[in-house]
């Protein structure tokens, strides 16, 4: 749709881009303020940051954060990956319709009765709530995230080279390393970093499945919020959005890149 | 049914339904238990032990009775009707103010296009929890906001935003607009230019020409933001309690509240089920509204 561009869509892209900028922005820069007051600023300082990296507490959930977040992205990813093969490929088998459900049905399902159904579940089974407890209620519902964006492009993907490899004499896991993987790469790894992302970014259900044992980032944070702004998470929360931001623009460029890659190799073999 | 494709199936598969389904399973008899000053402080009504004839017992022992508490104590009807009010509000604010952005991103020259889907993606990927933290400092009585109001001469006291349901709705247009400029943008930007050139050659004026192709061309992209918005901010539990006062009544705080603060867990089941069937309606229109989307695109 490349009709004109007036001032109107100019003043509605701007406006809406400072709406979604301006909080993070600001939230940034009083991250630098010298004054503990978070809306005063009194000259630039990284003192916060200094204090924020030799606070123990938030280094140990930092560290329960990343360990939970890789677990059970990976996790997930197998299992997701798995149940879009089954779902898009594997045809019709029993129970194909509440599959389909359980997969669907925790997109929608709202956080409190995940976190709260799960913790009865560990209750009820007299498991020690800890790490592992979060790890597992993290890898059931990202797993269904990564089924979602796997089946995406499994379904838009050609069966027939997949039948060539069989009738080359591939075994079908061969078939699957050789031609299947290779080709649905990029959606297996957009869904695990969704699913490591949903899982740094998850609070609510990982309050009700941690347990007293463990305390991740979020929950650390949602408690030290409750007080009020501090400079102190001020810090953190600027070095979270830079390890985001960086990562995210990182994997675009890569895949960008591939995709570019793939087209000059496709342009140079049909050509 | 060979055995690789059993391993296949059967693996995610055996996952959920021990991990969701069961939950689920527990929550809805947990529901139906009675309270008990016990640790878990609840005694259940069934036990898989006592076999057949528990199940039995268990039927006849049913009695609704943390559904009547729903029903008899004010607070969880009104955070129900509440927590809808709010959902419905925020949806069509979010929504007015995703509109101009997705067609200004749609309008946009096509090799602007990619940067600026980038940009409304971006914000999805940071934290939830951060983004709503940042809004605290720019909403409080001596937040930037006030700061700048005060400062321009508009007001000459600081207004009381923060902790009321404004700072509330705030938020969910805030953190949910990604999600509604998405499908929108998508829609719009599919369309086909020739219709509105047509449309001006026929006399239409610019806006005439809005009104009757594009609004509802977009329509389908309007329908799945909605549902994208209204369905999770219904259950919402974060924005209402950092952002919202203790007039917010939202049913994802009552459920946390019944469960960490008042360690009724049997009412916060029974909060639970009720929260699921009413987020079915919606659910299952959103299901069909996507299918009818898909079929018209083949």
């Amino acid at each position: 749709m490349n009709h004109r561009f007036t001032w109107f869509n100019a003043t509605a892209l701007s406006l809406g881009f400072v709406f979604l900028y301006l909080p993070i922005l600001l939230l940034i820069i009083y991250s630098f303020n010298e004054s503990r007051l978070v809306t005063v600023w009194s000259g630039w300082s990284t003192k916060w940051y200094a204090e924020v990296l030799r606070d123990e507490a938030f280094l140990g959930a930092a560290w329960v954060t990343l360990k939970v977040g890789a677990i059970s992205s990976t996790l997930a990813t197998v299992l997701g990956t798995m149940a879009a093969y089954a779902l898009v490929r594997a045809g019709r088998f029993k129970g194909r319709t509440l599959f389909s459900g359980m997969i669907y049905a925790p997109l929608v399902m709202p956080e409190v009765i995940t976190g709260l159904s799960l913790l009865l579940l560990f209750i009820a089974l007299n498991v020690d709530r800890g790490v592992m407890t979060i790890v597992l209620a993290h890898t059931t519902f990202s797993m269904c995230y990564v089924s979602v964006v796997v089946s995406s492009r499994l379904v838009s993907f050609d069966m027939s080279l997949e039948e060539a490899a069989l009738d080359l004499g591939c075994s079908p896991f061969e078939a699957f390393r050789l031609v299947t993987l290779p080709i649905i790469a990029p959606a297996v790894i957009s869904g695990w970093l969704l699913a490591f992302t949903l899982s740094l970014d998850d609070l609510v259900i990982a309050s009700f499945t941690a347990g007293p044992a463990a305390t991740t980032l979020p929950m650390k944070i949602f408690s030290a919020v409750r007080l009020g702004v501090s400079p102190e998470i001020n810090a953190l929360s600027t070095i979270m959005i830079a390890i985001v931001t960086i990562g995210v623009l990182a994997a675009s460029i890569t895949t960008k890149r591939a995709v570019v890659r793939r087209e000059k190799q496709a342009r140079a073999a049909g050509g | 049914m060979n055995f690789r494709r059993l391993l296949l199936i059967g693996t995610p598969y055996l996952w959920l339904v021990l991990l969701f389904l069961v939950p689920f399973g527990i929550v809805l008899r947990l529901a139906l238990s009675d309270i008990a000053l016990a640790i878990p402080p609840y005694s259940p009504t069934f036990a898989l032990k006592d076999g057949w004839q528990g199940l039995v017992d268990m039927i006849a022992a049913w009695d609704f009775e943390n559904f009547h508490w729903l029903l008899d104590d004010d607070l969880y009807y009104i955070s129900y009707l509440s927590s809808l009010k709010i959902a419905f509000i925020s949806t069509c604010l979010t929504l007015l103010v995703a509109y101009p952005l997705a067609y200004g991103m749609a309008r946009a020259p096509e090799s602007l296009r990619p940067t600026l889907l980038m940009l409304v993606i971006l914000p999805f990927w940071t934290s939830f929890l951060i983004r709503v933290y940042a809004w605290i400092g720019i909403l409080s009585n001596e937040g930037f906001l006030n700061q700048f109001l005060l400062w321009t001469g508009i007001i000459s006291e600081p207004l009381r935003i923060l902790n009321t349901n404004t700072a509330v709705y705030i938020g969910i247009v805030y953190t949910y607009l990604p999600f509604a400029v998405l499908p929108i943008y998508a829609t719009l930007e599919k369309m086909d230019v020739a219709l509105l050139e047509a449309a001006e050659d026929l006399g239409c004026s610019r806006i005439q020409a809005f009104w009757l192709i594009v609004f509802p061309l977009s329509k389908p992209g309007l329908i799945a933001a909605a549902f994208l918005v209204f369905i999770p901010v219904v259950g919402e539990f974060i924005i209402p309690s950092i952002l919202g006062g203790p007039d917010t009544l939202m049913i994802g705080r009552v459920l946390w509240d019944e469960f960490f603060s008042n360690r009724d867990w049997p009412v916060a089941s029974a909060v639970a089920v009720v929260l699921l069937l009413i987020l079915i309606v919606p659910i299952v229109l959103f299901q069909r509204h996507q299918q009818r989307a898909q079929e018209a695109d083949q």
